[in-house]
């Protein structure tokens, strides 16, 4: 049964992306379709998990080294069941966005033709490279998940847009090349790319340190780290909104997810102290630098974008606080292994919910730049609402995920004696607070006497993002379950 | 014991805030009933507890949330004291906003933003943990910034602004203070208390020192006050009940909570820290007294009036004995009677006078006798003219610093009374013997704004009269100093 379900998750976008292209400018429905159904199965997936333990498959009934063997554990199905959530918020959100009356998009444009097969397949991706312990696999999901997030970014053709796209594809590629790198490296001294096979072996061998290195890089590059983050802010600010809702909060998340397993399931022997001290200083001063960037922007697409990269920041912070002096220690990592996938998973959800507010914003007021949005409190109050809820994940205030990977990291970082990671952690939090208070006070505002009107939003497509802040508070209120999925650290 | 009447009390201020934002502006009748009926509903939940807590029974409730920590709800007799105090203030004042607001617009935000704040304040009042204590608390802080901006104009949201500035970084520092001590020490619970006992001093002055920036803030400790009178921008319903129930006491209360069951009195007086707060906490009581004598606004005299009253608690907690303590804690509930009197009656003149500054008051007690009255009353209250309750309360804190060594104490509180007299009995003046220049009566209208400043103004009397009463707050206040001191 559970293998049947796993298939299905991974099957099912993937499917509904060939339908959608097989029925052209009508993809609504099937997109709909098939993203319910996913979620049905990952949420389904994700129960029976947590009760019977991870779930397996082996492709072709050819085990490792020879085939490939893809495992849904615990982290995996969370973050399986976090991207159905996203996604199906933003099918929902994004069906009335490209048919509405007010659509953004030439009804019969190139944009209603690929946006579903896009989204649909960058989804099937994402899927792949959560369930998947082989290097090349990995590789294969994670270029396929970066064609597509360029495309997003590009879709709609403007100037600006596709330099954006043409600078992301640019780190992506770079990105992809340096992994590439790494694997071949890594295959041709150990002869196999298995993870659970690769375990205790890395860093026998003269070249493992530099594959570590040039995977690591390329990694960091994809998830945007500092001070590889110049593609992510006009990328993510410039696509579309439900674009840059699974932009933002999922696809950055795909490629840390693949640094987490190769650096914790693999186990490298002999990093060093330096490269762990490395990554946790650029995450700290990704989270400084984002944050005092999100604070100077005038548009609130930008102003999310850049939090978002001070909150990738945060997930590096992993890496000095497991790490001990040169050797990876485990003992004490599980709080810093907890609250990184707490904070992964609930920044995920807290910034599609406010991708997805914004993108009602702007279709409410034709634009999203802050001196113009007084009265929005007023039109749009759910919106804001859901925007404000979202605001207390990202801030890590209670009761909220964002709370939680909050507790954790500080625990973790007290434990390691380490309080200046806590003391990153808790100023970055009210940096968040500085900068995300700036655009709920600019709609809070009553508008002077002659400000233009707003057009009227749907009260169930302001739902969309509620469910999500709702969902990001919740990660919160019940970390028990969650927090037993993740275990201690691999 | 039982598991579900700390979450039942819980539930009376949450479910209507939460209903009430559904609701349309023009539901009145269906909101008024959802708020009146749930703050009926805990006050009578209260006074049940009141009963049992006193017979010596406990309630608490369990929540895991990670491996290692969880929330704890727990009825004693301190959160009780809080607890009883938060509700029948939230039942007048919901009275009171209820015919002050009338008809005004974006109703269900408020009352919605009411509820929590109020919910808020509830879970502070029962956390039966630091980290529990925490949440609440800082659920208090978000759920006052709408409050604090409920009139949209840019005076108030500049006041929000300062608002937020002062609370989020203290109550960061809270944080850090208490998950250091949950690292020294494992997860903090209000009984018992953790065993500090082989920890470096030194840390543990440094977290005392970190708790009182997080708690001061709230408190309005000098320096953390500034937020308290720039706050007056906020309607009267709000400024009753951040100045009497809500954010100040939350601060005074934690105090209470970190100096006797975190800390405990024995560390607190071993590690030397007892008598620097108490310094500060007259310092403040001084400093709040003298800036209220240059204040021309009525509000804004009544702000840096409680920033000195809100550290006769902080004194009594932190002069770390019994007699102090009583006073303290007897002080929560008769500052919060006095003040939200006041300023009931402020937001009275304003309505329907316009009268916001002193000078304006001039024969204002022919013209709206009520409302003067009972602004007399809680000014006298707040001197500590006996046998009102503030004269109980300075009478005990006087005991209390004799009893530990502190005769400097009496001083202050000799200073104390003869600045609140300076700033308060000038206003009494203007009110009852300077000629007014109109004639006309504004209405002491609707009943429902009137009648809870009088029957504040009456408890804050009883209290003081009633005080060796077995049922008054001094009596529930030796009650839990006698559980604190023998155990």
């Amino acid at each position: 049964m559970s293998p049947a379900l796993l298939a299905l998750v991974l099957t099912l976008p993937l499917l509904g992306a060939l339908g959608a292209v097989a029925v052209g400018r009508h993809g609504g429905p099937v997109a709909v379709a098939a993203a319910l159904a996913t979620l049905a199965a990952a949420l389904w997936l994700a129960v029976r998990v947590a009760t019977d333990g991870a779930v397996s498959i082996a492709v072709g009934h050819w085990t490792p080294p020879l085939g490939i063997r893809l495992t849904a554990d615990g982290p995996a199905v969370l973050f399986l069941a976090t991207t159905a959530v996203i996604m199906t918020a933003v099918v929902l959100y994004a069906v009335h966005w490209i048919t509405g009356p007010k659509a953004g998009a030439d009804r019969d444009g190139p944009m209603v033709h690929t946006f579903w097969a896009l989204l649909l397949l960058l989804w099937g991706a994402l899927n792949v490279i959560f369930v998947s312990r082989d290097l090349f696999n990995l590789y294969v999901g994670l270029e396929l998940a970066s064609l597509a997030a360029v495309a997003l970014v590009g879709i709609e053709g403007r100037r600006e847009t596709l330099a954006a796209a043409l600078r992301y594809l640019l780190f992506a590629l770079t990105g992809s090349l340096l992994y590439l790198l790494g694997a071949a490296l890594l295959y041709s001294a150990h002869g196999t790319l298995d993870l659970g096979l690769l375990a205790g072996q890395l860093g026998r061998h003269p070249s493992d340190l530099l594959a570590l290195a040039a995977m690591t890089a390329g990694l960091a590059a994809k998830t945007a780290l500092f001070p590889f983050h110049v593609w992510l802010p006009p990328a993510h600010a410039g696509a579309p909104p439900a674009a840059s809702a699974v932009l933002s909060a999922l696809v950055p998340k795909a490629s840390l997810y693949i640094l987490l397993r190769l650096w914790f399931d693999a186990e490298p022997d002999g990093a060093g102290p330096v490269g762990p001290l490395l990554l946790g200083g650029l995450g700290a001063a990704a989270v400084l630098h984002g944050s005092l960037m999100a604070l100077r922007q005038q548009r609130l697409k930008l102003i999310i974008a850049y939090s978002t990269v001070a909150q990738l920041g945060y997930l590096f912070l992993v890496f000095p606080l497991v790490a001990a002096a040169g050797a990876l220690d485990p003992a004490g990592g599980d709080a810093a292994w907890r609250g990184t996938l707490f904070q992964a998973l609930s920044h995920a959800l807290a910034k599609a919910a406010m991708f997805l507010c914004a993108g009602l914003i702007i279709e409410a007021a034709g634009h999203d730049r802050l001196e113009r949005l007084a009265g929005t409190a007023r039109a749009l109050p759910i919106t804001l609402f859901a925007f404000g809820l979202a605001a207390i994940s990202l801030m890590g205030l209670p009761p909220s995920g964002g709370f939680v990977a909050k507790l954790l990291l500080i625990e973790a970082a007290f434990e390691r004696g380490a309080a200046a990671w806590a003391l990153v952690v808790l100023l970055g939090g009210l940096l968040a607070a500085a900068y995300l208070f700036r655009p709920l006070a600019a709609a809070w505002r009553s508008p002077d006497g002659d400000a233009p009107g707003f057009a009227p939003v749907a009260r169930r497509r302001q739902a969309l993002p509620m469910a999500l802040a709702l969902a990001a508070l919740g990660l919160g209120l019940f970390s028990a379950g969650p927090a037993e999925l993740m275990g201690g650290l691999p | 014991m039982s598991q579900w009447l700390p979450l039942l009390i819980l539930a009376t201020s949450l479910v209507p805030a939460l209903l009430t934002f559904f609701l349309d502006q023009d539901q009145h009748r269906l909101r008024n009933t959802l708020n009146l009926g749930g703050a009926l509903a805990k006050l009578g939940l209260v006074v049940y507890l009141l009963v049992d807590v006193a017979q010596g029974t406990f309630h608490e409730v369990r929540f895991d949330l990670l491996p290692g920590q969880f929330l704890l709800l727990r009825v004693d007799a301190l959160a009780l004291l809080f607890l009883a105090l938060s509700a029948l203030l939230w039942l007048l004042t919901t009275i009171y906003a209820i015919a002050y607001f009338d008809r005004k617009p974006n109703l269900s935000r408020f009352f919605g933003f009411f509820g929590l704040c109020v919910f808020a304040t509830t879970g502070i009042a029962l956390a039966g943990s630091l980290l529990t204590f925490f949440v609440f608390y800082e659920l208090l802080t978000l759920s006052t910034w709408p409050l604090v901006v409920h009139k949209q104009n840019p005076e108030s949201m500049a006041a929000g602004r300062t608002y937020l500035r002062y609370a989020l970084p203290s109550s960061t520092v809270l944080l850090l203070a208490i998950l250091w001590l949950q690292n020294l020490a494992g997860p903090i619970e209000f009984t018992g208390g953790p065993d500090l006992a082989g920890q470096d001093p030194d840390t543990l002055r440094v977290i005392f020192v970190l708790f009182v920036i997080g708690l001061g803030m709230k408190a309005a400790v000098v320096p953390l006050h500034g937020w308290l009178p720039a706050a007056m921008a906020a309607p009267a319903p709000v400024s009753a009940l951040l100045h009497a129930v809500a954010v100040v006491k939350a601060g005074a209360f934690g105090f209470v909570r970190v100096i006797h069951d975190v800390f405990g009195i024995e560390q607190v007086t071993a590690l030397g820290l007892g008598m620097p707060l108490a310094v500060l906490a007259s310092i403040t009581i001084i400093y709040g007294s003298l800036k209220a004598l240059g204040q021309q606004g009525i509000k804004r005299r009544l702000a840096y009036s409680t920033v000195s009253q809100v550290s006769y608690i902080l004194l009594g907690a932190a002069l770390a004995g019994p007699f102090a303590l009583i006073g303290g804690l007897a002080h929560l509930v008769h500052q919060g009677l006095m003040k939200i009197t006041l300023f009931f009656c402020a937001g009275i003149y304003d309505e329907r006078a316009g009268i916001r500054r002193i000078d304006q008051l001039d024969g204002i007690g022919a013209r709206m006798p009520w409302t003067s009255v009972c602004f007399s009353l809680g000014a006298l209250g707040m001197i500590g003219l006996p046998p009102m309750a503030g004269f109980v309360t300075k009478i005990y804190l006087g005991i209390g610093g004799l009893e530990v060594g502190a005769p400097w104490v009496i001083g202050v509180l000799g200073a104390s009374t003869l600045l609140n007299a300076a700033y308060f009995l000038p206003l009494l003046y203007r009110i009852w013997f300077v000629e007014s220049a109109s004639g006309d009566r504004p209405g002491e209208r609707p009943l429902g704004i009137v009648a809870p400043a009088v029957l504040t103004g009456l408890a804050a009397i009883a209290v003081g009269l009633f005080a060796g009463s077995a049922v008054s707050p001094l009596a529930w206040a030796s009650l839990i100093v006698e559980r604190t001191y023998s155990p």
